[in-house]
């Protein structure tokens, strides 16, 4: 940091409401030459919505935003961009379709005799990414490109804009530790060359690691400013969720027993009709937690969509307690294989958010006494039923009645636990149990989890959180490309090997030409 | 490998068969072949001139939806904006019968533009500003055009003379692809030259690739200061227009009078078109030749008098090819992703 820091962007008593909610109340942030802030909070803290207003996306309902000194009003991104501000959005907005050189010019085009000059705009990429160490092929299709290189496309995007403020939204949340680093590296990088960054994440660790000054938001305040040196995990944590927050899982050492989950030769196809599942084998015992890591999309949706019979296995075997389940109903593998399924996607799959708390309680064993009597509903008996499960797996709601969809997605998750912890069972199939939800929540779900462990349920946990698979875990399976590489007792499971492991390099071998 | 790649193919399958149709029919021309020959009837001359007029309404009504729906506006309403176009030009080539036959055709050009225009701006507004449900705003548009049309038409109007064809000179000369490509009325050079400036337009200028971009990720597009509703506002009117032309190509290119109902479920094939040429232009001309080749035949058998298959047999081809085209492709082409959603630019997604 420069001896006498010049602010380049302030931010003055931002507000910003929605019907019903303030996302950003009262918010003042300054950001100064070539530092790199970071700015820290839970999902729904209201961080997005706060660099959605920097960036012209949004209009502040109240406050004022200065660029350089000077008073800006934003209409539009396009007058963002203009202010030299370039942003890198939490879900990439890139045209899939299209090419690299396309994405990157869109709405910048050059043009030559009315015509798209897609040679001149290639090569002013390749002086970018030499410059910066960024390497990208202009003339590559961006969904055939890693998620890793579709980021650096995104920053790229906003150097070709000449962007001298970059707001990076959650950048780490989908890439491998590795891929965190060279982040890490092109960040210090830009931050040498006078860009100044503000870095949005929720991982306490990346931002002791990597920023200058770091500003705590909390249910849209500003809660606390800090730097690395004064800082540590604990009291980060603790100004995140307003609370003392345990972040390590207690557990005692597994004691696995007999086989539950046995899945053999497991092949299956994805959405597009390509291989997902190469072969698939491996075992869950009760009484212990097998994670499943690896980078999203190598296969472990497809996976846990095989076992519960939401998607056809075309080879292979799939043996809940010794009975053959491959491609049973689901119905079935709930009921008779005393499964429960916590799924990735909780409003596609995991709840009907127009129903209320109570019946979402429910949904799996409605058909069920009490909760049938005959062909009739009991009603009472699903009301109780929820009154009960709501105080226990404490779900912030107003009362059961409430429509789901309304209540936020930390206790939309307790609430998916709360009815798949409940039944007697002995597998568990939780997907992204956590996923964006707050540390509050998270902390509680895993303590669940760990619970049900040591009542002998078999647990399948299958995260794209790394942290959270070597938390939980007794063993961690990594899938890479449909296929399970290995799987690596706890004891001897590193941030360093799972992370190889993740990129596709098995135990042993040396590191590839990977960028 | 690529996905991408993979899709590009598919949208070439119908103009694969259109030059495989051509490549034949000059064989078969050139050959010393008795004129009541099956593939005299099947790959002549006069069949390929069926076959082209027969096309240049679907290939416009598939440049329609493709300029719509690349943006992401569905448009199901072409058959009304056909209609629509149909009906203005036959009444103002009604209204000016007493000029110059050309002005009083172009006149007739200009109204089955704006009419169709017209409708294209009001499926517009009806998507975009009132966030209609797409397909309904189509649909009706299909009524309005319907019912109106009917309503408003007198079967005592009488339009005088429609475009004759222009020979190209040189080009004209040339065997087979002269008598059937380069001898023909203005509107049919007019289309043929669209799908390629389409194709130019959406894949090598700055406002194609910003549809493109609005109709497959709108907000990556308004992230980068690119305004989608204009876009999508800008290609739904001129999809309307095009829509328009090919209404105009019926009544004044090739019946000269209007008729009740008279896009007979051409602006659906349209669709079908678009649909099996990948949203791309030229994919799309090759499949509206294919579907027109269908009805090319059809003719061709009728007229050649064959009696052992029942007629109405042969008038099903068109129909018949259509639907197999369009079933087989199922999961083989690939909808611009924003497809009939609405674009919000502000809104609480959290």
């Amino acid at each position: 940091m420069p001896t006498q820091p010049t602010p380049v962007l302030e931010v003055k008593h931002v507000t910003k409401r929605f019907p019903g909610v303030v996302a950003n109340d009262d918010v003042n942030l300054t950001l100064y030459e070539g530092e790199i802030l970071a700015l820290l909070g839970e999902n729904g803290a209201g961080k997005s919505t706060l660099m959605n207003i920097i960036y012209g996306l949004y209009k502040p309902t109240e406050g004022e935003i200065y660029v350089r000194g000077k008073k800006v009003e934003m209409k539009s991104p396009r007058d963002a961009i203009a202010l030299g501000i370039g942003m890198v959005h939490q879900h990439f907005q890139l045209v899939p379709v299209m090419t690299v050189a396309e994405n990157i010019m869109l709405g910048a085009e050059s043009v030559k005799r009315g015509l798209l000059d897609v040679k001149k705009v290639a090569q002013e990429i390749q002086e970018l990414s030499h410059r910066y160490h960024l390497d990208v092929d202009p003339y590559a299709v961006v969904e055939d490109l890693p998620v890793g290189v579709q980021q650096r496309v995104e920053i790229i995007k906003a150097l070709y804009r000449e962007a001298e403020i970059l707001i990076l939204d959650e950048p780490t949340a989908v890439l491998t530790p590795q891929e965190i680093e060279g982040l890490f590296e092109i960040m210090k990088r830009l931050q040498s060359q006078g860009k100044s960054i503000i870095f949005i994440s929720h991982k306490l660790k990346e931002v002791l690691y990597i920023s200058d000054r770091i500003v705590v938001l909390r249910d849209g305040k500003v809660v606390g400013e800090t730097t690395p040196a004064e800082a540590t995990q604990e009291k980060l944590a603790a100004m995140m969720v307003g609370r003392e927050v345990i972040l390590t899982v207690e557990k005692e050492p597994a004691r696995p027993g007999k086989v539950v989950l046995e899945v053999k030769d497991l092949k299956a196809r994805s959405d597009l009709g390509e291989p997902a599942l190469r072969g698939v084998s491996f075992q869950v015992h009760e009484g212990e937690i097998l994670g499943v890591a690896g980078v999203q999309g190598n296969g472990q949706t497809e996976l846990v969509e095989v076992i519960t019979s939401l998607r056809k296995a075309e080879s292979g075997q799939v043996i809940i307690n010794g009975e053959e389940m491959t491609n049973a109903s689901p119905r079935a593998i709930t009921q008779k294989g005393q499964s429960s399924h916590v799924p990735e996607d909780r409003h596609a799959y995991g709840m009907v958010a127009s129903y209320s708390v109570a019946d979402n309680l429910v949904l799996n064993t409605y058909n069920l006494p009490p909760f049938a009597k005959g062909i009739r509903i009991n009603r009472p008996a699903i009301i109780r039923h929820a009154e009960e499960l709501i105080e226990k797996f404490d779900v912030r709601t107003p009362g059961p009645h409430t429509p789901a969809g309304s209540l936020s997605g930390g206790n939309q998750q307790k609430m998916v636990v709360a009815r798949e912890f409940s039944r007697p069972i002995k597998l568990l199939i939780a997907a992204q149990p956590t996923r964006g939800i707050d540390v509050g929540s998270i902390e509680f779900i895993h303590n669940q989890i760990v619970a049900k462990r040591d009542e002998g349920v078999a647990v399948l946990l299958v995260s794209a959180e790394l942290d959270e698979i070597m938390a939980l875990s007794d063993r961690i399976a990594v899938m890479y490309k449909g296929e399970i590489l290995d799987i690596v007792p706890r004891e001897e499971a590193t941030r360093e090997n799972i992370g190889l492991l993740m990129m596709g390099v098995k135990r042993g071998e040396k590191v590839g030409a990977t960028s | 490998m690529s996905s991408a790649t993979k899709f590009k193919r598919t949208s070439m399958i119908g103009l694969g068969i259109a030059i495989a149709l051509l490549v034949t029919s000059i064989i078969v021309n050139l050959l010393p072949l008795p004129n009541d020959s099956i593939w005299k009837v099947l790959f002549g001359v006069s069949t390929l001139n069926f076959t082209l007029r027969a096309t240049i309404p679907l290939a416009l009504g598939a440049m329609a939806g493709i300029l719509c729906e690349r943006t992401g506006i569905i448009n199901i309403g072409i058959e009304g904006m056909m209609l629509a176009g149909a009906f203005a030009g036959f009444v103002v080539k009604v209204l000016t019968n007493d000029w110059p036959l050309m002005a009083s055709l172009l006149a007739g050009v200009a109204a089955a533009l704006i009419a169709g225009a017209l409708m294209g701006y009001i499926h517009a507004l009806f998507s975009i500003k009132f966030k209609m449900d797409q397909i309904i705003s189509g649909t009706f548009l299909i009524l309005l055009a319907l019912g109106l049309t009917s309503y408003l038409f007198n079967p005592d109007w009488v339009a005088e003379g429609k475009f004759s064809p222009i020979a190209i000179p040189v080009l004209s000369d040339i065997p087979v692809i002269g008598d059937v490509f380069f001898n023909n009325p203005p509107i049919t050079y007019t289309a043929l030259i669209l799908v390629v400036l389409l194709h130019i337009g959406l894949f090598h200028t700055k406002w194609g690739l910003r549809s493109r971009a609005a109709g497959e990720h709108p907000r990556a597009a308004d992230t980068l200061g690119v305004n989608v509703n204009f876009y999508r506002y800008l290609n739904t009117t001129l999809g309307g227009m095009v829509a328009g032309l090919a209404g105009g190509f019926l009544v004044l290119e090739a019946v000269g009078q209007f008729q009740e109902g008279m896009t007979a479920g051409r602006g659906f094939i349209s669709l079908a078109a678009m649909i099996f040429g990948n949203w791309m232009p030229f994919g799309a001309l090759g499949a509206a030749t294919l579907f027109g080749y269908t009805q090319g035949v059809q003719n061709a058998l009728l007229l050649a008098g064959v009696v052992d298959i029942p007629r109405h047999f042969i008038s099903m081809l068109p129909y018949v090819v259509t639907i197999i085209a369009v079933a087989g492709l199922v999961g083989r082409v690939r909808p611009p992703a924003a497809e009939g959603k609405v674009y919000e630019t502000e809104g609480s997604s959290e």
